[in-house]
């Protein structure tokens, strides 16, 4: 038995340590890296003040509006297609692969791996490797996402099979259902609405990397953005980064529509 | 007068049965259906006005081939050697870590402020609002505006970073505490407790757990990011190299040593993660 007074002292010390370890990192961090916290907490205003006075859309820029607006939408159906390209493949490869529909030991192992692999590889590289093969075409960015997406939907999609479906398979199991009535009749229908709702939000990721993607390897909005920051027509870039801000809220707003309606 | 047969037996009569509804006809069944089908007639018609830039599939697909084989099988340093990469790799790691505890403080702070159950709904929605633009908004753009205010660097890269983080936790930690038990709150405010009292001694402890997780998923996120800030803003780290060998040298074989390195690492903050969040959990 420990007394409460010795009980707060032991927590005041684990806590003093936390805090003066993640301090320390800090400290060490700031000081190999040369970053200055007071001149980046003045910098903040000073980048606001430029922001609010070179970005800002004028009159002028409304003549960039329909090119920024037809390059969106472009990037808004690419996200969308390899994302739903990628739930496509990656519901097959989870239904191998997850724990109670999967085939084997070996080959849960394997899709795990490829997952994690497909996952954390940075999508700097996929971009790239795909821009050397591909070159400048919508189709490079559409790879790069689709390969992202499916080492993220896969890992997503076992997860859910494993927490959602397993007593509806096993109930379905005891009436002497094969394998693929079980399939098409209990673990699809009962991980639709978490698949929607996994599948919409890798969409709006996607957007939000494709300007990414669209930086390195020249399509769609990145590269417009990349384009008029880098020739400083700032109240262009500006107006692309008001159009991308709209979209995105746009499509998150959509999106929790339809998860309140389908959850 | 003797009744038929019929009168003294009853016919046994089948039970009038229902038809077994296999699919009921909701709301959200047709709203599933509605979205999937519209997104798939997106997907075909996206895929079929596809623009290939006239490039052939199958030799591109030869050469995509080729270039993995030289990533993954015959990786090597390439040009920068191994203690620059190191080096790279290191200070991206570090800009990760800074730009996730920058995060996590002012990530709490905020969340405390936009919690619906803590303060007033006016300063909240405005807090939400602001950090649903700050979402909105891709961290290469929040890094390319940072460098040209702040100038190439770590420094910029760190402030880009900072801000979608702040943004991200703000909400996760929001959620998080809006999930309390309002007894709780209650409970010490009846004794009198300052707002802060409150905060430090009945949230903090009730959402421990949660923060970790939330703090950690962040930095994976982070180092992610920090690759790509560092590959198209030129802000430094192991990103920066990662595009030099990729699309100026074309060194495929240092690629491959480059991407090790980020999948190591990666598989790294998993696992301590993992460690973290089940000692935080068994608590």
């Amino acid at each position: 038995m420990q007394s409460s007074a010795k009980y707060l002292t032991r927590k005041g010390w684990h806590q003093t340590a936390i805090i003066a370890i993640i301090g320390g990192t800090y400290l060490l961090g700031s000081w190999i890296l040369n970053f200055d916290s007071l001149g980046g907490l003045i910098a903040l205003p000073k980048a606001f003040g430029w922001l609010g006075v070179n970005f800002a859309p004028t009159p002028k820029s409304m003549n960039y509006l329909p090119q920024i607006w037809q390059k969106l939408m472009q990037t808004v159906l690419l996200a969308i297609s390899s994302t739903m390209v990628a739930a496509v493949i990656s519901i097959f490869v989870a239904l191998i692969g997850s724990k109670v529909t999967g085939i084997n030991g070996f080959v849960q192992t394997i899709v795990r791996g490829i997952a994690s692999f497909f996952r954390n590889i940075p999508l700097v590289a996929w971009s790239m490797i795909l821009l050397f093969s591909f070159k400048q075409s919508d189709f490079t960015g559409f790879l790069a996402l689709l390969l992202m997406s499916i080492g993220f939907l896969i890992r997503a999609f076992m997860e859910i099979i494993e927490d959602e479906a397993s007593e509806t398979m096993l109930a379905l199991k005891a009436t002497g259902a094969n394998y693929f009535q079980v399939i098409f009749q209990a673990v699809l229908p009962q991980i639709l609405p978490s698949m929607l709702s996994w599948i919409l939000y890798m969409i709006e990721n996607n957007v939000r990397d494709a300007t990414l993607v669209g930086i390195l390897t020249g399509t769609g909005i990145g590269f417009l953005f990349d384009l008029y920051f880098k020739s400083f027509r700032f109240d262009a870039s500006g107006m692309t980064v008001l159009s991308i801000i709209i979209v995105v809220i746009a499509l998150e707003l959509i999106s929790n529509q339809i998860r309140k309606v389908i959850l | 007068m003797i009744n038929t047969e019929e009168r003294i037996i009853k016919k046994p009569q089948l039970p009038n049965t229902p038809d077994i509804k296999l699919h009921e006809n909701s709301l959200s069944r047709m709203m599933i259906l509605l979205v999937f089908v519209s997104l798939f007639l997106i997907t075909g018609f996206t895929l079929t006005h596809l623009d290939t830039a006239n490039v052939k599939i199958a030799t591109a697909f030869k050469e995509l081939g080729v270039t993995l084989h030289q990533m993954f099988l015959q990786p090597s340093t390439g040009s920068d050697g191994l203690a620059e990469l190191l080096q790279g790799l290191g200070s991206s790691l570090l800009i990760s870590v800074m730009t996730t505890i920058i995060g996590a403080v002012f990530g709490f702070f905020f969340a405390v402020m936009a919690s619906k159950n803590l303060t007033n709904i006016y300063l909240g929605t405005g807090i939400r609002v602001f950090m649903a633009i700050v979402r909105a908004i891709p961290t290469i753009i929040w890094a390319l505006i940072f460098s040209i205010v702040c100038g190439l660097g770590s420094t910029a890269a760190i402030l880009g970073l900072s801000f979608h983080s702040v943004a991200y936790l703000t909400k996760a930690y929001s959620e998080s505490i809006e999930g309390i038990d309002e007894s709780t709150i209650e409970s010490l405010k009846v004794t009198g407790a300052k707002f802060w009292v409150i905060v430090f001694q009945a949230i903090w402890p009730t959402i421990m757990a949660s923060f970790v997780s939330w703090t950690f998923i962040r930095l994976e996120i982070n180092f992610a990011n920090a690759i790509a800030v560092g590959a198209a803003a030129g802000a430094g780290g192991i990103g920066y190299q990662l595009f030099v060998a990729s699309g100026m040298s074309f060194d495929f074989h240092e690629v491959g040593f480059i991407v090790y390195l980020i999948i190591a690492v990666t598989f790294l903050l998993e696992f301590i993660a993992v460690k973290i969040r089940h000692f935080y959990l068994s608590r």
